[in-house]
């Protein structure tokens, strides 16, 4: 016997071990119960993460833009009503009244990790005979790469963008034919033009964004757009992506500016995102309540069949609470033990995943990882409910008369 | 009333102990009808009776697993019907051992492990002195090869010998014995009679044996006799057989 073992421990192993099928029983279904835990919460997190990073690599958090223009109302008059239809307003491109001010404002909130001033607008990008509708996106290089990972999705020459510069996608590059060193003629409605060489070639796994977005710096833009020294928006990132409509109506609430968050605008992929999760947590929920259901009938048939014991140990000095913990103890090792056993399982599980599901050319369908918080948490969590499991049938041991348990 | 624990005052008391038992009814059936017995330092006393006598229920109050109804129940001079539950277990762990008829040890541990149970709950965990202890005690009742072994690998009367070793791993003042030789043959039986006795005359422990083996008690020193819950006698043994073969020659 360790000397460092306190009795309570000592005797709960033991017992574990004479009732040793049933102690085996009980930790094969925490084992099964905690490796599909794992193995789902490891999955979603993937799938989410992955998701995610689909839709939102291209997309700010979150982007204030300056309000919209609407029409005023028609003052009334008394005495009469005044037949008219109000029109709505076109919206014309404008800046962010003084964005600069606006911006180290917002970059104060707390939560914001990054944040860019952009210039966006549309434009014509001609080479040849070729001409494409294009968004004209203008960024400062140094800042506006941390919001948004274009330097990641380059697949020829560099990100960061200087006076005449284009990165453009590779659907564009291919409908004009341009490479990197080539030449294109960049135009807008109002008449503006400049010649740009284009200096990167990006791919966001997205037709739509390869096709139309093209970047150049913030200075161009403002040129070819007609907003010299303005901003038609603040781009920004937060911490935790899912705060991100609640800093949204701060920010919107502080400067009197419309901010979206990434979750209005893709409301629908956000939801499918919130049912998983839900769904998760509900698997979750009950997984842990039969595991804990199973530890708890487990040790109720034990305390029974161990009366006799528990009467004898009550005789020699053992206190109740003794008897309490003992019980207690054993829930929680049988929690453990499962949870240790089930991680190792879930582990295998992802790594057969990862096995079957890959894209053609063999390449895996998104990439699994697994936080070592994970395991964790399965581990506390599992020894937790073990714990809790055994309260019930643990009170019922402390409280046996010792009496009528060794008369048995 | 005697707080104090002092040499002077006897191990046990019991003064006017009443045991009754709720049966569902209104009537209350009452078992022990109020006991008055002393017992002294380094007493052999045999407790019989008939079967229904309530022996063992007041070896059970003696021994605090129980609660008398009526009555007071002084442990070492101390007073117990105030004490809570803590303070009845820790009274209970240290000053009084028990020998039940069957053997009832643990069956998770081994020899060793078992007589020094009572220790290990009172101390809350193992320390190396305490082996020393289990492994003496194991020689006592000469069963010292035999430590390491599981409890259910030995005889019936190598069980009984572990549980005696057990009932004296805290030193108790007293030792409860409910028909320790209940199960065991005539032989073996006769070896665990002779070992309560050593350990009675060697350490000076008091022992109350029930019994309802005539033989047996009278080989103690004293014999309370229990019928319906009452003493109908308690005499001194002024000739106690002193051996087994005494015994068998008188019988």
């Amino acid at each position: 016997m360790n000397a460092f073992v306190p009795f309570e421990c000592i005797a709960a192993i033991r017992f574990m071990r004479e009732g040793l099928i049933q102690t085996i029983l009980i930790i094969v279904g925490v084992t099964l119960g905690v490796s599909v835990i794992v193995f789902m919460s490891a999955l979603l997190a993937a799938l989410q993460t992955n998701l995610f990073r689909r839709t939102l690599n291209y997309q700010a958090q979150i982007v204030i833009l300056p309000p919209e223009e609407v029409a005023r109302p028609l003052r009334t008059f008394s005495g009469g009503t005044i037949a008219a239809r109000v029109q709505p307003r076109s919206q014309r491109l404008q800046p962010i009244d003084q964005w600069q001010k606006v911006q180290e404002q917002v970059a104060r909130l707390p939560g914001v990790v990054a944040i860019t001033p952009i210039v966006s607008g549309p434009g014509f990008a001609v080479r040849g005979d070729a001409n494409k509708a294009v968004t004209i996106t203008g960024i400062e290089s140094e800042t506006y790469l941390r919001v948004i990972a274009l330097a990641d999705k380059i697949v020829a020459g560099k990100a960061a963008v200087t006076t005449t510069d284009i990165v453009i996608g590779i659907e564009l590059a291919a409908d004009l034919g341009a490479n990197i060193g080539d030449k294109l003629r960049l135009t807008t409605a109002s008449g503006s033009a400049e010649t740009m060489t284009v200096t990167g070639i990006f791919d966001f796994g997205n037709k739509s964004v390869n096709e139309r977005n093209v970047y150049i710096a913030l200075r161009d833009a403002q040129n070819l757009l007609d907003l010299a020294g303005g901003a038609s928006a603040i781009e920004l990132n937060v911490r935790d992506p899912f705060m991100a409509e609640e800093v949204a109506q701060t920010i919107a609430a502080a400067t009197g500016l419309e901010a979206d968050s990434w979750i209005k605008t893709n409301a629908q992929f956000f939801s499918a995102i919130s049912a998983q999760t839900l769904s998760n947590s509900f698997i979750r929920f009950f997984v842990a309540l039969t595991a804990a259901l199973g530890i708890a009938s487990v040790l109720v048939v034990s305390v029974v069949q161990k009366s006799r014991e528990i009467g004898i140990l009550r005789a020699m000095g053992t206190s109740r609470g003794q008897v309490l913990r003992l019980f207690l103890i054993q829930g929680a090792l049988m929690g453990l033990v499962g949870s240790l056993f089930g991680s190792a399982m879930g582990w295998l599980f992802l790594d057969f995943w990862r096995g079957i599901a890959k894209n053609p050319d063999g390449t895996p369908l998104f990439v699994v990882t697994v936080e070592p918080t994970l395991f964790l948490m399965a581990a506390v969590g599992a020894t937790l409910i073990g714990t809790l499991a055994a309260i019930v049938p643990a009170r019922r041991a402390a409280r046996l008369d010792p009496v009528v348990a060794i008369r048995g | 009333m005697a707080d104090a624990t002092s040499d002077t005052a006897p191990v046990l008391r019991l003064a006017g102990v009443h045991k009754s038992y709720a049966t569902g009814t209104k009537v209350e059936l009452e078992v022990l009808h109020g006991i008055d017995l002393a017992l002294d330092h380094g007493e052999f006393a045999a407790l019989i009776g008939p079967s229904g006598s309530g022996k063992s229920t007041l070896l059970n109050v003696i021994g605090l697993l129980d609660q008398p109804t009526r009555g007071r129940i002084f442990i070492d001079g101390r007073e117990t019907s105030s004490l809570d539950d803590r303070e009845v277990t820790r009274l209970r762990g240290r000053s009084i051992g028990f020998v039940f008829q069957y053997s009832c040890l643990l069956p998770e541990f081994t020899a060793a492990e078992n007589v020094l149970m009572p220790i290990l709950a009172n101390r809350g965990r193992p320390d190396p002195e305490m082996r020393e202890t289990a492994e003496t005690l194991l020689e006592q009742v000469g069963l010292g090869p035999w430590q390491d072994h599981m409890a259910t690998d030995l005889s019936g009367g190598q069980q009984q010998r572990v549980a005696i070793a057990r009932a004296l791993a805290m030193r108790p003042a007293l030792v409860l014995a409910d028909e320790p030789t209940g199960n065991l043959d005539t032989k073996a039986a006769d070896e665990v009679f002779d070992l309560l006795r050593s350990v009675n005359r060697s350490l000076g422990t008091t022992f109350l044996i029930v019994t309802h083996d005539p033989r047996l008690a009278n080989r103690c020193d004293r014999i309370v006799e229990l019928v319906d819950g009452r003493i109908v006698s308690d005499r001194p043994n002024l000739h106690p057989v002193r051996h087994s073969s005494d015994a068998e020659a008188i019988a």
